[in-house]
C-alpha cells in the first residue's frame, strides 16, 4: 500500500481574489467618498425626522453654541462677486489671490475689519482665528450686507445655472435653482441668539428658511 | 586568457551565464499592505448619511399698511421657557378679562412619548387632519392621485377649521434643541400651520409665576 505523501514546504493559499475584492472596495470608497472643507466651527445639529437632503445652491449661516455668527455661500462664481461688493462697500483692499482663495474657502466668520487679517492666517489656523463671528446687531449689521449681496448673486448663478441645463433639454424647474436659506444652529445655541439672525432674514424678505438637522427614525404609530 | 571577465573573477570556465529560469515572483506583500490600509482608513473615515434640512417657513414682517390679519380658529400656543414646554389652547384671556373658562394658564408638557408628551396631546388634537392624511397617503401610495394634487389636498387640510394651527413662543433661556424638537413634533402630527412668534406681557407674567 502507498503512503499519502504529504506535501513537502508551505501550504500557500491562493490571495489573488481577496486582494481583488480589496482593491476594488478601496477603489469604490476612494470614488464615493467627498472630503468636507474644512470646517471653522464644529456644530452638532439637533435632529429631526426629515428626510429632505441639503440641496445644492446654498447660503448658509451657522450658529455655534455661544452664538458666533459664520457664513458660507456655496457657489464660487456667485462668493466672487459678493466679496467684492462687501469690499468695495467697507472699502477694504484684498489681493487678488486672497480673493480667489476665498472663492474656494468654505465657511467663515470675522468682522469685516478683521477680513485681510483672517485671509492672511494660514488655512488651518483660521478655525482658532479670535473673532466673535459676523455682527449681526442693530448697531453694526454686517451679516446683512453679507446676506443681501449673497443672495443677489446666487440668484444671478442660479439664473445662469439654469438657462444652461434648459439649453441643454430637458424641463429643469427653476425652483431647483433657485438659492436655498439654511440656518445651521448648535443643539446647545440659546434660540434667542437665532432669533436675531432669523429676523435678518426676514428683514430681507427671505422668510423661508431651512433649519439642517441630523436624521431621526420616524415614529411609528 | 583572453576572454574578458564578465563579473567577479571566480567562475573560470563554467560557459556562458544563463538567466534565472522559474517564474519571476514580485512580492505583492507591501502593496497588499497598503491597499488594507487604505480600505480600512476610507471604511472608517466616510460617512453615509448627508445633513438634512427641515423647512420652516416663517411669517413676513409686517408691514406699515398692512390689515390686521384676521384671528384663526383652533389655535395652540407653545411656549419654550428654558428646558421647559408649556401650552395653551385658544386665545389668551388675562385675570383681568376672563373668558368662559376663566382666565388663561399654562399646562406644562414635555417632549417624551408617555402621558402629558407634545406628541400625545398633539395626536388627539389634531386627529381630523392625522386621518384624513391617512387616506390621502394610501391614494397617492395607490397612485390615484399626482404628487402635486396630494400637496395641494394636504395643504388645504392643514388649514382647515378642524386642523390645528399653532404659535411658538420662545423665552430668553429656550435653546435651538428644544425649538427644534417642538417643530418636529408638529410635523410629525402634520401640522401646516408653525408659526414662531414674540412672546406677549401677559404670557410673560405667567411665565414669572411658573418659575
Amino acid at each position: 500500500m502507498p503512503k499519502i505523501k504529504m506535501p513537502k514546504g508551505t501550504p500557500s493559499i491562493d490571495m489573488t481574489p481577496m486582494v481583488d475584492l480589496a482593491f476594488l472596495l478601496v477603489t469604490f470608497f476612494m470614488l464615493t467618498a467627498s472630503f468636507r472643507n474644512a470646517e471653522p466651527v464644529t456644530v452638532e445639529t439637533p435632529s429631526s425626522i426629515s428626510d429632505k437632503i441639503i440641496p445644492e445652491n446654498i447660503l448658509m449661516v451657522t450658529l455655534d453654541k455661544d452664538g458666533r455668527v459664520f457664513f458660507n455661500l456655496s457657489d464660487a462664481e456667485a462668493r466672487k462677486e459678493m466679496l467684492n461688493n462687501m469690499l468695495q462697500k467697507y472699502k477694504i483692499g484684498l489681493s487678488e489671490e486672497k480673493i480667489e482663495e476665498f472663492s474656494f474657502m468654505s465657511t467663515f466668520g470675522c468682522t469685516m475689519q478683521e477680513l485681510p487679517a483672517y485671509m492672511n492666517t494660514e488655512a488651518a489656523k483660521r478655525a482658532s482665528f479670535p473673532t466673535q463671528g459676523i455682527p449681526s446687531d442693530s448697531t453694526k449689521n454686517e451679516l446683512l450686507d453679507w446676506l443681501s449681496f449673497a443672495a443677489t448673486a446666487a440668484g444671478n448663478t442660479g439664473r445662469t445655472a439654469f438657462e444652461e441645463a434648459k439649453l441643454k433639454g430637458g424641463e429643469p424647474k427653476m425652483e431647483d435653482f433657485k438659492p436655498k436659506f439654511i440656518l445651521r444652529v448648535d443643539s446647545k445655541t440659546l434660540y434667542k441668539d437665532a432669533q436675531v439672525v432669523i429676523d435678518v432674514f426676514r428683514d430681507l424678505n427671505l422668510n423661508n428658511l431651512n433649519f439642517v438637522t441630523s436624521a431621526e427614525a420616524i415614529p411609528v404609530n | 586568457m583572453a576572454q574578458i571577465a564578465e563579473s567577479g573573477g571566480g567562475d573560470h570556465g563554467k560557459g556562458k551565464k544563463r538567466a534565472k529560469k522559474g517564474s519571476t515572483h514580485v512580492d505583492m506583500t507591501p502593496m497588499v499592505d497598503l491597499a488594507f490600509l487604505l480600505l480600512t482608513f476610507f471604511v472608517l473615515t466616510s460617512t453615509f448619511s448627508k445633513p438634512k434640512v427641515m423647512p420652516l417657513a416663517y411669517p413676513a414682517k409686517p408691514k406699515i399698511n398692512d390689515p390686521v390679519p384676521p384671528k384663526a380658529n383652533n389655535v395652540t400656543t407653545f411656549v419654550l421657557a428654558g428646558d421647559k414646554v408649556y401650552y395653551y389652547r385658544g386665545e389668551f384671556y388675562p385675570k383681568s378679562r376672563p373668558g368662559a373658562n376663566g382666565p388663561t394658564e399654562l399646562t406644562e408638557a414635555n417632549f417624551g412619548t408617555g402621558e402629558n408628551s407634545v406628541r400625545k396631546l398633539l395626536a388627539s388634537w389634531n386627529e381630523y387632519v392625522i386621518k384624513n392624511k391617512v387616506e390621502l397617503d394610501k391614494k397617492l401610495e395607490k397612485k390615484q392621485i399626482s404628487d402635486s394634487t396630494y400637496d395641494a389636498k394636504l395643504n388645504d387640510l392643514t388649514v382647515k377649521r378642524e386642523a390645528v394651527k399653532v404659535l411658538i413662543k420662545t423665552d430668553d433661556k429656550a435653546l435651538c434643541k428644544s425649538f427644534i424638537d417642538l417643530v418636529d413634533e408638529l410635523k410629525i402630527a402634520s401640522i401646516g400651520v408653525i408659526a414662531p412668534t414674540d412672546l406677549t406681557a401677559g404670557e410673560k407674567e405667567l411665565l414669572k409665576a411658573k418659575n
